[in-house]
């Protein structure tokens, strides 16, 4: 409770000030906090705001899926197999870069409007973070620990599962935290393009019909809150019984 | 016809090594020749630096020499093997298996319940019973240690390989285990080889003492530990004998 409780205070005290301010400059479009809750209340009343939520949840579960099946064991192959490294990671460090907003064209161009570009887009902008993540888990694995296995032979199966696998995880597990965070943001920005739900549809539709901006910003807020939720899940995953050694002393 | 002699447990024939630097080559190991025979426990002391846990990468087969060459039991020792098993300062459990796992790791073959048997009767046997279940962050560095050389235990060795392997301890955790490891290498036979720049805890543990230059690494003195155990380190015999290694690494004390 010590420990919320200055962001709760600071949380209010801003809210206050955006009320005064609205208040004052006595603007016709921005909304008070008052009206954005009463906006959100109207969402959740016809159902539309969960149908939203849904959409965008579904994109990115799904294009985040497709990133860690892809990223973790290609991952492990890279930074395994030093003849792949050195093949894969220029391109990848030339590809990392580019904003995923920068792939919208592109993405229209080959997957249309439905729900296959914003998931495209997810997966871009979050396989890479994950690959790099799990190289760097791979290429600091303690010597010591390696050199171990090699000297009570064991098979390849068990140097794997026992400690290849265990040794990346935490890394694996940050590079999933920051690849989620990335989804969520791209996701909002890839519906913004076309479609017809999403929270991200949702801002725009909103101000597009007839400048609801208590409704853009009931949007912003539930996408951050959500946000909010997302990564604290992954930090549960932190805290699971593979990898609570490392966050140990 | 008489029988051929045994070879050696480890013999180690003229080995050396040098690692490239920025002003050409720097020889770390110079030559270096030596035999442990079956059942023996030398130590190797030298200043620190002076290519100590090269020379030992190169006798458990981790890293090939230059020249020369290391043979156990009469064969090649050409890449590291269960037979010897290397317990270095900084340790190797693995922090994200529990003590059982740990030791269950270097077994194959058994089946499982064999295996944890196997694995919890040293585990008592170094004292980490009611510990099995444990991991390595929820230990202490002295219990740590005593992990890390049941793991070595569990798959019989022949031959351990011991690379100031309690340095890292305090002074009466690191007499502890001196203590404990005397009483293991009484109840099974192993082959030992200890590196330390403790000539006390060399002394303490060794049949034979062997003093190396710094570098690059060649042996300087053989001091032969002829006191049986349990020795009493204080006694005026390990004195005199402390003295004279002292003496022969460069440090003049009375």
């Amino acid at each position: 409770m010590k420990k919320v409780l200055p962001s709760l205070i600071m949380a209010t005290l801003l809210i206050a000030l955006w009320w005064v301010l609205v208040d004052v400059t006595q603007s016709v479009i921005f909304p008070t906090p008052w009206q954005v809750l009463q906006a959100m209340a109207e969402l959740a009343r016809d159902g539309t705001l969960f149908e939203h939520i849904g959409a965008s949840l579904f994109r990115v579960g799904t294009g985040f899926g497709l990133a860690v099946a892809f990223a973790i064991p290609l991952g492990l192959w890279m930074g395994w197999v030093q003849g792949a490294y050195t093949t894969l990671n220029p391109i990848f460090q030339i590809l990392r870069p580019i904003s995923p907003i920068a792939w919208i064209p592109i993405a229209i161009l080959w997957f249309g409007v439905g729900n296959e570009s914003p998931i495209f887009l997810i997966f871009i902008s979050s396989v890479f973070p994950m690959i790099v993540q799990t190289v760097a888990g791979v290429h600091t694995i303690e010597r010591r620990y390696l050199r171990a296995a090699e000297n009570f032979g064991v098979s390849r199966a068990t140097l794997f599962r026992q400690v290849v696998i265990p040794a990346v995880l935490p890394q694996v597990i940050v590079g999933m935290r920051i690849g989620l965070g990335v989804a969520w943001l791209v996701v909002v920005a890839a519906e913004m393009i076309a479609l017809h739900s999403g929270l991200g549809y949702l801002i725009i539709d909103s101000r597009n019909a007839g400048n609801r901006y208590d409704l853009v910003i009931a949007g912003m807020i539930i996408i951050g809150l959500i946000g909010l939720l997302l990564d604290g899940l992954m930090r549960l995953l932190e805290g699971h019984r593979l990898v609570r050694w490392r966050y140990a002393r | 016809m008489p029988d051929r002699p045994k070879p050696a447990k480890i013999s180690v024939d003229n080995v050396s090594k040098s690692f490239p630097s920025d002003t050409g080559s720097l020889d770390v190991v110079g030559g270096v020749s030596f035999e442990v025979g079956d059942g023996e426990v030398v130590a190797l002391v030298g200043p620190s630096g002076c290519g100590k846990t090269t020379l030992m990468s190169i006798i458990a087969g981790f890293v090939q020499p230059d020249s020369g060459a290391v043979h156990i039991d009469g064969a090649l020792q050409a890449k590291p093997s269960k037979q010897g098993i290397l317990i270095s300062q900084h340790g190797s459990v693995f922090p994200w298996l529990n003590v059982q796992q740990n030791l269950m790791f270097g077994l194959d073959g058994a089946a499982p319940q064999d295996k944890r048997a196997l694995a919890d009767h040293y585990a008592a046997m170094v004292g980490l019973q009611g510990f099995e279940r444990n991991y390595p962050h929820e230990l202490s560095g002295g219990m740590l240690k005593r992990a890390e050389l049941a793991r070595a235990l569990v798959v019989k060795p022949e031959i351990l390989y011991m690379d100031e392997p309690f340095s890292a301890l305090d002074a009466l955790m690191n007499l502890r285990m001196r203590n404990e490891l005397l009483r293991i290498l009484a109840e099974e036979r192993h082959t030992v080889l200890l590196i330390t720049h403790d000539v006390e805890e060399a002394i303490h543990l060794a049949n034979r003492v062997l003093v190396l230059s710094s570098t690059p690494a060649r042996i300087k003195a053989s001091f032969d530990v002829p006191m049986p155990h349990p020795r009493k380190l204080s006694s005026r015999d390990v004195q005199d004998l402390r003295v004279a290694i002292l003496r022969e690494l460069g440090v003049y004390s009375d």
